[in-house]
């Protein structure tokens, strides 16, 4: 417990600095970008010099607005440093209207390649083929699968599902044309199954329950197709959820590695299930590259541990500098872990998923 | 308070997801009821032949037997549930604390449950119109009377969509066991109690386990069960009636609208059916499809609706354990007071009248439910907004409408009882399609005849009758010349 305790503290320690060193790189001239340089003007303070810690930073800036990177054109978020260099442009949303966009270079190649080593090599085995079956297009998952899989020595194929026109299909109540949408990718992520060797599938779980269907219903399974590893996030997997996912689709013999993350943040790495979790999942921060907090929706302050709220994401990398974004997500508030010295947040749904209807679908 | 799980096909699964079930006025946890998640019943759903497979290799004529072992079981024994154990008056308890229906109606359905389950040969009889059990066993026979028939079941089970609110519709699926088809039923949140309570005494009679599968759940359940399955029987709003229109998978029982016509040759002694009117509208609470909602005349309607105030208005609310409690609880939270602000904005319309008014406040409301005390309203015009409106409470508007129009007016109706002896219009409503049950003669809405069908014959919509052919030598030898 000491051991732990100390870890705490050096984390805590570790993120401070980080926090110093970031925001003083976003508000220099020199090294930051346009919006936040400008930001700062209006705003009459220095965070170059006024940030010397999470404190400061969680206590001087507002929520980050998503509004922002709807309207803003993306030069304006790129640091000094970086000018010249082409980027990478991610969208998340955008069901209806402007997506949000998020610029960047190597994020996510560094979030999925320390990502890598968290993976267990008989389920993810090193030299083999991956399977993306998801949403692709313009999201920073389809890259980040990618390069996961070449870290890994593997290559990766992949079959597209665009989220956006399955939850208007929702929203509009066509429910056949969701479930022809579904088949139809689900009948491509099949044949591929069938035609190549693929040992390790990223997918979202409605997709898993809908491909292993597909094979129990030909009398295989997933396991009989080679499948060994499952990486798998994007909708909610409560513990019931989780718990039939690994004991009746991947049967107890397939490596399953559930994810939280969005082109915001990055990727979350989850705390090993072990038989006292009762499947619930616990995600941590890629700490001090993102931060996660669990608030109280009214009083904007932390929850206490076991208890529900709203997720709130901070990002500190020298490509992107978010504070304080409050996501769509509530969680419930979880202790630190050894691996993971730092607040986790577990068993993530949208936010208000127990008081309004939610369009997750089939993504 | 007790742990009840999942039933897959028989077995008990715990999940880890469980909803609690409160009793309506105290806030007790009766139970912790595991919830199913829409894959567990998509992958057993793989095995639904094997309920059926495992029904037909038990003879029908014993199903009907273990039928009525399972009513005597049900009415008078101890029985596993969950991690505990339930006596017929716990039962009645829970289901009256949960469903905010008072005990004695409670035990009044277990009574109707038990009659049905015990007088199963003959209502079977009656339902499959006295087929020879072992033609409907074997697919295909021949009559007495020497027309080779077949009927092929359309699904190896029947899902169920239950409702919360109202325990009587249960004796709907009690013959399917015998018919040699499984259950897949989804039970509403607040009364788990009768379907674990048939399983238990189903199982504990003889039924192979593994043709009942029960999966608790929210409305993704209720969906997947539709989806699922190829016969599906659910409970619903007149919305879901609409949605499931021309699906020959679905029997949607919505509303009943049940209505008393009075015909005119016997309107002007109204007065001698005012009890009938009064038990239609008040037994067991007023809360089923089958109670009344309308009584419909062409004069006379005001002093109908004043006397029926006079009859049903005062009646209070009492504690659910009281023997003369009448009314039941709402339940669910904001219910009633969305119903009743339904109601009163329906009486500013101009031809609307609430007669219960004087006999004091309707709605009562409590810490942890709500009741409406029963209401009669009068409308002197079948097009008023109220004159056609059906609440899950003892509600009643008395319409004034030309013997001429009634039939068209009343629109869709699942009971009416129609007095009169006048045979011209009582051939008009022999012949009106928008009536399901149809009663001529001085008869309350709540008389029901187990031997007729109800809303549709269940045998029609599990079996399917087509043309078999074969040569007469087989047809003797399998049939053994029946």
């Amino acid at each position: 417990m000491a051991e732990l305790e100390q870890k705490i503290e050096e984390a805590k320690a570790a993120l401070n600095a980080h926090v110093a060193e970031i925001v003083k790189w976003h508000f220099s001239p020199e090294t930051g970008c346009p919006f936040w340089l400008d930001w700062a003007k209006d705003a009459g303070w220095d965070p170059a010099t006024e940030v010397k810690s999470l404190d400061d930073l969680l206590a001087k800036f507002p929520n980050f607005e998503d509004e922002w990177l709807r309207d803003k054109q993306p030069e304006v978020w790129v640091p000094a440093k970086f000018k010249g260099k082409p980027f990478n442009i991610f969208e998340t949303g955008g069901t209806t209207g402007m997506p949000k966009q998020r610029i960047g270079w190597e994020d996510y190649k560094i979030d999925y390649s320390e990502f890598s080593d968290t993976l267990d090599d008989a389920a993810f085995p090193r030299d083999h083929y991956w399977l993306m079956v998801g949403p692709t297009g313009p999201r920073r998952l389809r890259l980040s699968i990618e390069h996961l899989a070449n870290v890994r020595g593997c290559s990766c194929y992949f079959v597209d599902l665009d989220p956006r026109w399955v939850k208007r299909l929702i929203s509009e109540k066509q429910f056949d044309q969701a479930k022809a949408y579904m088949e139809h990718v689900v009948d491509q992520a099949t044949t591929i199954m069938k035609n190549r060797q693929v040992s390790a599938l990223f997918t979202t779980p409605k997709l898993l329950e809908s491909i292993a269907e597909r094979y129990e219903n030909e009398g295989s399974s997933l396991y009989d197709a080679g499948i060994r590893g499952v990486f798998c996030g994007g909708t909610t997997m409560d513990p019931q959820y989780t718990r039939f996912l690994c004991e009746e689709l991947l049967e107890n013999k397939i490596g399953f590695v559930p994810t939280y993350g969005n082109t915001l943040m990055g990727l979350a790495k989850h705390k090993p299930l072990t038989p006292e979790d009762k499947y619930s999942i616990t995600y941590y921060a890629p700490q001090p590259r993102a931060l996660m907090r669990v608030l109280n929706p009214d009083t904007n302050a932390p929850v206490g541990y076991g208890e529900w709220g709203r997720v709130e994401l901070t990002t500190l990398t020298k490509e992107f500098f978010m504070p304080r974004f409050l996501e769509r997500d509530e969680a419930i508030r979880r202790e630190p872990i050894e691996p993971y010295p730092w607040d986790g947040v577990a068993e993530v749904r949208p936010f208000g998923a127990l008081t309004k209807k939610i369009v997750e679908g089939v993504y | 308070m007790i742990n009840i799980p999942v039933i897959r096909w028989g077995e008990p699964y715990e999940s880890l997801e469980t909803d609690e079930v409160i009793h309506h006025r105290t806030g007790e946890v009766l139970a912790k009821v595991s919830q199913a998640n829409p894959g567990l019943l998509a992958r057993d759903m793989r095995k639904a032949a094997r309920a059926r497979e495992a029904l037909r290799e038990i003879p029908i004529k014993d199903l009907i037997e273990m039928m009525k072992k399972a009513g005597d079981l049900y009415l008078n024994a101890t029985l596993p549930l969950g991690d505990g154990e339930q006596t017929p008056d716990d039962f009645a308890r829970q289901q009256s604390a949960s469903t905010g229906l008072p005990e004695h109606m409670c035990k009044f359905n277990m009574e109707k449950n038990h009659f049905v389950l015990n007088h199963m040969d003959q209502i079977f009889d009656a339902l499959t119109r006295g087929l020879d059990l072992e033609i409907l066993q074997r697919g295909f026979g021949v009559e007495e009377r020497g027309v080779p028939v077949s009927y092929q079941a359309q699904s190896p089970v029947l899902g169920m969509v239950l409702p919360s609110n109202s325990p009587g519709v249960h004796t709907l699926w009690m013959p399917v066991i015998p018919m040699q088809i499984g259950l897949v039923l989804k039970p509403g949140p607040q009364e788990p109690w009768t379907p674990y309570r048939m399983f238990a005494a189903f199982t504990e009679a003889g039924v192979p386990r593994e043709a009942i599968g029960i999966y608790p759940g929210g409305g993704d359940m209720g969906a997947e069960t539709v989806s699922r399955c190829g016969r599906v029987m659910i409970f619903g709003s007149t919305q879901t009636v609409k949605n499931y229109s021309g699906n020959e998978q679905v029997q949607v029982h919505g509303p009943g609208y049940s209505k008393i016509l009075l015909g005119d040759d016997v309107v002007d002694q109204w007065e001698d059916y005012l009890d009938l009117m009064a038990d239609s509208i008040y037994k067991n609470s007023g809360r089923g499809c089958i109670n009344c909602s309308g009584v419909w005349a062409s004069r006379h309607t005001e002093e109908i609706a004043e006397a029926l105030a006079e009859r049903v208005g005062p009646y209070e609310v009492k504690d659910p354990t009281d023997p003369e409690a009448g009314l039941a609880a709402f339940t669910v939270p904001g219910q009633a007071e969305a119903i009743w602000g339904m109601i009163e904005e329906g009486c500013e319309e101009s031809g609307t009248t609430h007669a219960t008014e004087k006999h004091g406040a309707r709605l009562e409301q409590m810490e942890r439910c709500d009741y409406i005390r029963p209401t009669i309203l009068h409308c002197d015009s079948p097009d008023l907004k109220m004159a056609n409106t059906e609440y899950m409470f003892p509600f009643t508007s008395v319409v004034k409408c030309s013997q001429e129009q009634m039939i068209e007016k009343i629109g869709g109706t699942l009971v009416a009882s129609a007095i009169t002896n006048d045979e011209t219009w009582a051939a008009k409503l022999t012949d009106a399609t928008n009536i399901d049950r149809l009663n001529i003669g001085a008869m309350p809405t709540i008389a029901l005849n187990w031997l007729q069908p109800h809303e549709g014959s269940i045998v029609d919509f599990l079996f399917s009758a087509r043309a078999y052919q074969t040569p007469d030598e087989r047809l003797k030898r399998l049939c053994n010349g029946g």
